[in-house]
């Protein structure tokens, strides 16, 4: 495959557990800077795709290249590394440690053993961890225990932890899932910000809220893509109301 | 923001911690006993060590080692290969076929000195082997089980079948290893003799000190970020790898730290006790120490040590009246902890010590400086983002 001036272009890119084809033959590009929603049913292979990419899931066959730079061949977190961010479908949080702490711990300094002893909370990691709080509306709980925070507060905590390592791609799995209407607006305005210098891949099943961010929708079933393009477009196609807006 | 001094002690509650264990070890346990008793707490104090290991390991890491006890017998064995052969001399030895080697070498038709024990020969290249030797088994085992993801009660069990591998090993190759019987009458060390009153007065104070560098070390690694991400690893160790960090060198890390460790206690365990034997090498202590940083309280560094000195206290107290139920106690004690007081002797002296009136306004301080700093350093970086 050649180069092109994708952020992401996954290519013919098949997974099979035990003869099942989870996701088969996909091809999937997403341009600088845009919000890009994935949607479909059940089991459709969309939190697949996702792990395909950050490497939680190793593919059968094809290509997924970041950057033009090949992911399938490296290791979880070698990706991150590269600039791909990735938020799990539950809150996947350290309860145990202080927001501040979550926010730090993730901050892409000392990620070495070595450099993780000689870490040095200096004042630009200090000013990140501020910013970044502020940004998901966290700045007045720095120092509360991250068991503590109200479900939606979490989400925005993983979201916060990925901006601390500023990725170029970030993909967040059901990012408002569990929130209340106030909050799901709140993750949109959130969104719109975040996208301004970097790609986003949201999975997302709340109708009223992939309207409010994206930027073009993918529609994925059974592994494959059965639509793409503007919410109003996929919205009127046939095949995807048949399969999935209909039921 | 914290100085070295400030993470090395820990705040001001670990400062009375660590100065109530140190007029504890240094001074009321000298005073207090005779020198037959201080040289026992001063062997209990060498499984502290063992015990410090798996706080860091287990508590801090989660990672539960059942094979402690390998890496204690690999620093005890280092130490006591060095000793025996200088017990070895061959005049002592004059009345063996081959003078000149260790006793239970002559007696297994030996006649020269296998060449893995040569580097013994010298204190300094001995001191190298306690502190290498175990470190690099222990980067092998953990390479090999890290890098391919197998943890927890896989983990555990491997580390106690290797314990038993490396137990049965010495006690078979009774020629190198002294057998069951380990490596015994060990006298002297550079000429200086270890088993006057006065040389144990000594071992006790350099395993005591020994015993504090290893906490302060302990220190260090958990209040740096390493020690941030080890919990944040026992949490969500998937979270931790997805935020691009290769979780598998940390873990091979804590393990090889936790094994050097452990290897110092082993070897201050033979200068002290005089022998090292196959019995401190297999699965039931490394199960004991794993009971002694259970009821110390598998988080604290400090609790770990008192938990040893507790259980072995108890040890003593009860094998001597009641020798046979006392393996049923311990079990039953390490049940109760686990249960009832999961965070152990440190988890309930946290509950409580917060009701003791000045120790609360003392903590309370701490944290509010702690908040202040935050705050202030909040409202500089929003008037700094205002005037850009």
């Amino acid at each position: 495959m050649s180069n092109t001036d994708f952020i992401l272009a996954i290519e013919d890119l098949t997974v099979s557990f035990d003869g099942f084809k989870a996701v088969d033959k996909l091809n999937l590009y997403v341009d600088k800077n845009e919000l890009r929603v994935v949607i479909g049913p059940n089991g459709a292979g969309k939190t697949t795709v996702l792990d395909l990419i950050c490497g939680k899931t190793k593919s059968t066959s094809g290509s997924i290249k970041f950057k033009n730079k090949e992911l399938t061949k490296l290791a979880e977190h070698e990706i991150v590394r590269a600039g791909v961010g990735r938020k799990f479908q539950t809150p996947s949080i350290y309860e145990n440690l202080t927001v501040y702490q979550n926010l730090e711990v993730s901050y892409p300094r000392g990620r070495s053993v070595w450099g993780s002893l000689l870490f040095k909370r200096s004042d630009d990691v200090m000013t990140q961890v501020y910013k970044v709080a502020e940004e998901i509306l966290l700045k007045d709980f720095l120092d509360m225990e991250a068991a503590l925070l109200s479900h939606g507060q979490k989400q925005w905590l993983e979201i916060g932890m990925l901006l601390m390592q500023e990725p170029e791609l970030l993909m967040l799995d059901e990012p408002v899932a569990g929130m209340s209407a106030k909050e799901r607006d709140q993750t949109a305005e959130l969104l719109n910000r975040i996208c301004q210098n970097r790609s986003v891949i949201v999975i997302e099943h709340d109708m009223e809220f992939v309207k409010k961010i994206a930027h073009k929708v993918t529609v994925l079933h059974q592994g494959k893509i059965l639509a793409e393009g503007s919410m109003d477009k996929v919205q009127a196609d046939e095949k995807v109301i048949e399969v999935y807006l209909g039921h | 923001m914290k100085t070295l001094s400030d993470k090395l002690l820990g705040g001001k509650q670990g400062v009375l911690g660590l100065a109530l264990l140190a007029l504890l070890i240094m001074v009321i346990l000298p005073l207090g006993l005779d020198i037959f008793r201080l040289n026992l707490v001063g062997k209990y104090l060498t499984y502290a060590f063992v015990a410090l290991s798996l706080v860091l390991l287990w508590g801090n890491g989660g990672i539960l080692s059942l094979g402690q006890g390998m890496f204690f017998g690999l620093g005890g064995y280092c130490m006591a290969m060095f000793l025996k052969l200088e017990a070895s001399d061959p005049i002592s030895t004059k009345i063996q076929t081959t003078p000149g080697i260790p006793d239970f070498m002559d007696w297994n038709q030996l006649t020269a000195i296998p060449w893995f024990w040569e580097p013994f020969k010298s204190l300094p290249l001995t001191i190298l082997a306690i502190l290498i030797v175990p470190t690099i088994f222990a980067y092998i085992i953990g390479f090999a089980m890290f890098k391919r993801r197998v943890g927890g009660v896989y983990f555990a069990i491997i580390t106690q079948a290797i314990a038993l591998i490396l137990s049965i090993l010495i006690v078979g190759q009774q020629g190198f290893t002294g057998g069951v019987n380990g490596i015994t009458d060990l006298k002297t060390m550079l000429g200086w003799d270890i088993r006057t009153d006065s040389a144990k007065y000594i071992l006790y104070y350099v395993n005591a000190i020994l015993l504090f560098g290893c906490i302060f070390l302990s220190r260090y690694i958990l209040t740096s970020k390493f020690g941030m991400l080890l919990l944040a690893m026992r949490d969500k160790e998937e979270r931790v790898r997805f935020s691009g960090y290769d979780v598998s060198d940390f873990k091979i890390f804590t393990f090889c730290v936790a094994a050097m460790i452990s290897a110092i206690g082993g070897a201050m365990f033979t200068l002290q006790v005089g022998f090292m034997s196959p019995s401190f090498v297999g699965i039931v202590p490394s199960i004991e120490m794993v009971i002694f940083a259970a009821v110390g309280g598998r988080m604290s560094l400090i609790g770990a040590v008192y938990g040893t000195l507790l259980v072995n206290y108890g040890k003593t107290v009860f094998s001597e009246t009641y020798p046979e139920l006392w393996l049923f106690l311990m079990g039953g004690l390490f049940i109760a902890v686990v249960m009832f007081f999961p965070d152990g002797l440190a988890g309930i002296y946290q509950k409580h010590a917060r009701k003791i009136p000045f120790l609360k306004r003392w903590v309370a301080e701490e944290k509010q400086k702690q908040t202040d700093a935050h705050a202030s350093h909040g409202k500089a970086s929003t008037t700094l983002g205002a005037e850009a």
